[in-house]
């Protein structure tokens, strides 16, 4: 469980986040969005205690970062600029992660079989390729058996095969009960893994909500109609909430009917439609349109009230496939 | 995963907000034993300093640097020897008494204190400049405790190779000396405590590194500052008027030629001065190294 509370950081005039509060909970993973520059690296670090807010707090599991007496234990993290020691081996590094809380070396070796680094465990961690260092970052975040996992853009630059690795390793993760908590500018990436989202733009919360209420509220579905008879087809489904638009001679563009309603007005009328699309906005759509100017959005305007439905996970993965 | 972690991984102690890093600190609640029965987990000053130890032994530039300073201390060591050997027969009585046998097989170690300073710089700046200083703080969130680690670690495994390496400078230039039946015992006046004295130099120096690299988080920078402080400053010192002359004597490297010589030298601190004026300088550098440590963001 991570809470933020009013989280602020300044950066002498420059104002990296402000006043942030969220909460992500155990059990789901969450991802924390935001466009380039939003302040997301830097609340990570505020997590870790490695920088100090200007302002507010943030605590993990109910405790500040810097009062855990087995920090390694509460919360393993994967930080967005490699945190390794070049001229080491893998398996030193994470050694002495380890010794710092007398962890053991089997743990070590654990971990190290865990991601998949077992070949290259003594070999020095400057020659790693990209994917083998955020393999190894995954191994140290791993490494006190944390119920808490943060990860800054772990999929950068990994092959296919690595971002999948990574995907099922976070599920699983969330699926043993801890928090995961994991940034990405990358939607369609996101929403293969997170339940929930903490949207930031500019240092600021946008949204927090589930990913499916993100998408649902972020655009209103339309439904894209084709019929030969298209302007009594909009007087039949003319009515209050519905806004139909004609985008071309033969097709609407509907919203507040659904597809059942609009095929049942259709038969009824004796009108023949050629095409019948539900239109949903995909996670990246949602997203842009979000943050299009992020100041214009505060979190009161958030779509929807956070932690609002748990289990619409699927209703995510039907949006982007979308 | 084969482990799985609870739920609410809270169990673990808070602690009362206290300065102590022992993970049985927190006052309170009795422990069921069967905590006692396993080693609980958690930082230590101890463990930090062990993990300090491992990092700084997996590095090949720990070993290289530490060769070089026993392959330039005895090197040294060696060509004084010889030269000052050579030169014996035709020096005349005043100019034999000015040298002090002691601390000329001992000079090299002027070469090493770069060797180890350069090695006390990276053993905070290599954090820095590769990352990794953020992996460390994430496990010793206190902070401190890695700061007084890295110095115990470094500056006992400095001292201890360069006791080894002043010894060995010394027997093997007494050695030298002693085709001219001239050389010295370790149980001769001083001898001792200026080979002691050698390594303390070298050690104060590589411990004035690391806290320099730890204040200005940069490799060149600290290397700069260092070598600027033991090398230039003398130097520039050396040109100023006169009235300032005394002041000199409590330069890094002037404390360290007192704290090597056997023979008193009215220029130079007594042994006693040149040790606690290099122990200043450690303890300002450190503390100054500390404060920024606790403050700055990693
Ligand atoms: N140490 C620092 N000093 C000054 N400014 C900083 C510092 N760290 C971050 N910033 C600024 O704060 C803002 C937020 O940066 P941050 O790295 O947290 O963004 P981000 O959301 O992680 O972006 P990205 O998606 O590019 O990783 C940026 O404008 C950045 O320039
Ligand atoms: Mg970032």
């Amino acid at each position: 469980m991570i809470e933020a509370r009013g989280l602020t950081k300044r950066y002498g005039e420059k104002v990296a986040v402000e006043d942030l509060s969220f909460t992500a909970r155990p059990g789901v993973v969450t991802g924390f969005l935001g466009p380039n520059g939003a302040g997301k690296s830097t609340t990570m670090r505020m997590i870790l205690g490695l920088d100090r807010p200007t302002r507010g707090e943030v605590r993990v599991n109910g405790l500040r970062y810097q009062d855990m007496t087995d920090p390694l234990c509460q919360v393993g993290a994967l930080l967005e600029a490699r945190a390794v020691h070049t001229g080491r081996s893998a398996r030193n590094h994470l050694l002495a992660l380890a010794q710092t809380h007398g962890i053991s070396a089997r743990r070590v070796d654990e971990v190290i079989g865990l991601a998949g680094l077992t070949d290259v465990a003594g070999r020095r961690v400057g020659g790693f390729s990209l994917g083998m260092g955020q393999r190894l970052g995954i191994a140290s975040a791993l490494l006190g058996d944390p119920a808490t996992i943060i990860l800054d853009e772990p999929v950068n630059g990994l092959d296919p095969e690595g971002i999948r690795w990574i995907r099922n390793l976070l599920s699983q993760l969330a699926t043993e009960g801890r928090t995961v908590f994991l940034s990405s500018h990358l939607m369609s990436e996101m929403a293969l893994v997170a339940t929930h989202l903490v949207v930031v733009g500019r240092g600021r919360l946008i949204a927090q909500t589930s990913v499916a209420d993100f998408i649902a509220a972020a655009s209103p579905n339309t439904v894209r109609v084709r019929s030969p008879q298209a302007i009594p087809l909009r007087e039949a489904l003319a009515g209050h909430g519905v806004t139909i638009t004609a985008t071309g001679e033969d097709t609407l563009e509907i919203t507040g009917r659904t597809n059942e309603e609009i095929g049942e007005a259709a038969r009824a009328c004796g009108i023949a439609l050629y095409e019948l699309t539900r239109h949903q906005v995909s996670l990246e759509d949602a997203f842009m349109d979000l943050t299009r100017d992020a100041v214009e959005y505060h979190a009161t305007n958030a779509p929807a009230p956070a932690g609002a439905s748990a289990g619409r996970r699927s209703a995510a993965h039907a949006g982007v496939a979308a | 995963m084969t482990r799985i972690a609870t739920a609410d991984g809270t169990a673990p102690s808070v602690p009362s907000q206290g300065r102590r890093s022992r993970a049985h600190g927190p006052a309170g609640a009795g422990r069921p034993s069967s905590v006692r029965a396993r080693r609980r987990i958690g930082v230590t000053g101890r463990r930090v300093a062990r993990s300090e130890w491992t990092k700084i032994i997996s590095l090949r530039s720990t070993v290289w640097t530490l060769l070089a300073a026993f392959v330039m201390t005895v090197g040294l060591a060696v060509v004084f020897a010889v030269t000052l050997a050579g030169r014996w027969d035709d020096m005349s009585p005043a100019d034999r008494a000015d040298h002090d046998l002691t601390s000329l097989t001992l000079l090299g170690v002027n070469l090493a204190q770069l060797a180890i300073g350069v090695l006390g710089v990276l053993v905070v700046s290599g954090e820095y400049s590769t990352g990794m200083i953020r992996a460390t703080l994430s496990a010793v969130p206190r902070r401190l405790p890695v700061l007084w680690a890295k110095s115990a670690v470094f500056g006992l495994l400095a001292f201890a190779l360069m006791l080894v390496t002043a010894l060995v400078a010394f027997l093997v230039g007494q050695a030298i000396l002693s085709t001219k039946g001239i050389d010295l015992s370790l149980a001769d006046p001083g001898a001792f405590r200026g080979v002691v004295g050698a390594a303390f130099y070298v050690t104060a120096i590589g411990l004035l590194g690391l806290g320099l690299g730890a204040l200005l988080r940069s490799t060149p920078g600290a290397i700069a500052g260092l070598f600027g402080l033991v090398l230039v400053i003398p130097m520039v010192v050396s040109f100023l008027p006169d009235s300032l002359d005394g002041l000199e004597r409590y330069l890094p490297s002037m404390a360290g030629n007192a704290v090597m010589r056997a023979l008193p030298d009215p220029d130079v601190l007594s042994p006693g001065g040149g040790f606690l004026t290099l122990l200043l300088y450690v303890a300002v550098t450190l503390a100054a190294a500390a404060v920024g440590l606790r403050r700055r963001d990693a």
